[in-house]
């Protein structure tokens, strides 16, 4: 009798298995994407503080000193503000458009961190189109930006929204063409688009694999018109401030306006990961004649060293690249919409067809 | 401080992980982020705009001047306010969502200033247009005393309860008025707006000459200063 209760018993703690397995599988496809928006969102607090210090270096100034040591806490003490000021909606907008705007392009750039490879094959969904996926993601934005700004029913808000299009629209063209000439060789290698195969393609020879030395022009290219697709600052005319008082933004109060503020900053910090997977060479350590493995001693430890090992490098690249445009905001002055248009569609367009057609010829030679 | 002053929302429990109230977190995360709207009338914006540059830097205090009123929890009235200034003064003032402070920066904007005796067009002290948090004296005040104002505001800050704020100020709030610009086809009609035009007893039956007449001896005064 004793042995039937405890067989009955142990059946049921089967069944309940089950169903706990269920709600574990849950959780394991909740678990990556909850620590990968956690990790963005403290990477994006991280972008804010450097832009601030960095900014303060390049002016001889001091930056933020009182919120937490070094100003650290200022990012979040700007976040908690905003979450906690009363949200105004115009009276006469559009009020479902003005609501729905700047939640479009901040989930259309959240989406594009799901193909990015953090550490050796340490990717979130590992798509065969891989790096067109971000492109196609990042066109949705605008259109986020579009609707906040006709919603707003303010003609700055407006004008500035059209800009944003504007500007998206003509530089996502060069930008895809730059990714276009580098998955050229990855398609004759590995005959997929994967970004994992992106990076498995540069990892020979250490940093002189780098697609950067393949594609110095795409590389400069890629540069300008991502910078034009974070509207940073030689391009920020869709919330120049002289002109548009601050662009789509105007209307915007509370957390709504924080929505757009933290979008710009996952927008740089994406681009900025795109950078390292296409041209810099992922997660490799890029020293030739170095293996990670070798040099730690990782293959009879365990993989979870050499993935953070893989995660570090992966995140020094891109904050060292950060520099860059960072830097960039406060060195260049601002183009005139003209002039934006006119490096666009006259100069980065045919430079860009130029370097996938030499792309191409060298694809037929086989190098 | 006593708990008479501060009741309910200021006491930490002592026995809990979280050492502070959502009060204090949401009074810190203000002063320390308070976004100055970049608004300057006259003189005093000269002191005000050099807190931006690298000499003051406020951004020490993690202020970022913002030009749109939506994002600004903070407006310096940095300059004379006159008569015809009040009204946007006001606009803007009222565009600004909920959490939003008022420094008076000089003595134009407390009391009128040097104009405050015999001047026709100047506001007498921009307190008694919109609720000023702190006066800042001078004229212009330098920067080191705007910074002291800030000092002072952040304190203040730091003191306010949640509950106080939302209770005082919830209070008036206008919706902006729409713009009276009508779209006329054709200006140059010869038929001016009868409503708009001053009308004198007879205007449309004068002859130019008497007009003329009329403005001559209407500006020889003039000429004679």
């Amino acid at each position: 009798m004793i042995i039937d209760t405890t067989e009955i018993e142990t059946i049921n703690s089967f069944s309940k298995l089950e169903s706990l397995k269920e709600v574990y599988g849950i959780i394991w496809m909740l678990f990556p994407i909850l620590t990968l928006v956690l990790g963005i969102t403290i990477g994006v607090l991280v972008i804010v503080w450097l832009e601030r210090e960095i900014s303060a270096g390049i002016q001889q100034r001091i930056g933020p000193e009182y919120a937490g040591p070094l100003g650290i806490l200022q990012a979040l003490a700007d976040g908690t503000k905003l979450l906690l000021k009363e949200n105004l909606i115009p009276s006469t907008g559009d009020t479902r458009l003005f609501s729905i705007g700047p939640s479009i392009a901040v989930i259309s750039i959240f989406l594009s961190y799901s193909v990015i490879p953090f550490g050796d094959h340490l990717v979130l969904a590992d798509l065969s189109i891989g790096v067109f996926f971000w492109i196609a993601i990042s066109s949705i934005a605008p259109v986020g930006l579009l609707m906040s700004g006709y919603g707003s029913n303010n003609k700055y808000s407006f004008l500035g929204g059209l800009r944003a299009a504007a500007q998206s629209i003509s530089y996502e063209i060069p930008l895809a063409l730059c990714v276009l000439s580098i998955s050229l060789r990855v398609i004759r290698l590995s005959n997929s688009l994967s970004t994992v195969d992106i990076v498995e393609a540069q990892s020979k020879y250490g940093f002189w694999g780098w697609n950067l030395w393949r594609q110095p022009i795409g590389f400069i290219v890629f540069l300008i018109s991502s910078l034009a697709e974070c509207e940073r600052l030689p391009f920020d005319l869709p919330e120049a401030e002289e002109e548009l008082v601050a662009g789509y933004q105007t209307e915007y109060s509370g957390i709504k306006f924080g929505l757009f503020y933290i979008a710009s900053y996952l927008n740089l910090l994406v681009s900025s990961l795109f950078v390292t997977v296409l041209y810099l060479g992922g997660w490799n350590l890029s020293i030739p004649y170095i293996f990670v493995p070798e040099l730690f001693g990782i293959n009879k430890r365990g993989k979870v060293f050499g993935t953070l090992i893989g995660i570090f490098i992966t995140l020094a690249k891109t904050y060292l690249f950060l520099f860059i445009p960072i830097a960039t905001r406060w060195t260049l002055p601002r183009l005139r919409m003209d002039q934006l248009l006119n490096l666009g569609w006259k100069f980065l367009l045919p430079i860009s067809l130029g370097n996938l057609l030499l792309t191409t010829s060298s694809q037929l030679l086989s190098l | 401080m006593n708990s008479i002053q501060f009741p309910l929302l200021d006491r930490t429990t002592q026995n809990s992980v979280i050492s502070t109230t959502l009060n204090d977190l949401s009074n810190w995360s203000r002063l320390s982020s308070l976004w100055p709207l970049l608004y300057g009338t006259s003189c005093c914006f000269i002191e005000f705009a050099s807190l931006i540059g690298s000499r003051f830097d406020f951004d020490r205090y993690g202020l970022v001047p913002r030009s749109s009123p939506r994002q600004a929890d903070l407006i310096l009235t940095a300059g004379t306010v006159t008569m015809k200034m009040a009204p946007s003064l006001v606009r803007l003032y009222e565009q600004m969502p909920e959490p939003k402070y008022v420094i008076a920066m000089g003595a134009c904007t407390i009391t009128g200033g040097m104009f405050s005796t015999d001047s026709y067009s100047t506001v007498r002290g921009v307190d008694k247009l919109i609720p000023v948090d702190v006066y800042l004296p001078g004229c212009p005040p330098k920067p080191e005393a705007v910074i002291d104002a800030i000092t002072k505001l952040r304190k203040k800050i730091s003191r306010e309860l949640y509950e106080d704020r939302i209770r005082s100020q919830r209070a008036n709030r206008c919706f902006t008025t729409n713009h009276k610009f009508h779209v006329q086809h054709s200006i140059h009609t010869g038929n001016y707006d009868q409503r708009v035009l001053y009308q004198p007893p007879s205007t449309s039956e004068i002859p130019t000459e008497i007009f003329f007449k009329y403005k001559n001896s209407v500006s020889s005064p003039e000429l004679v200063n």
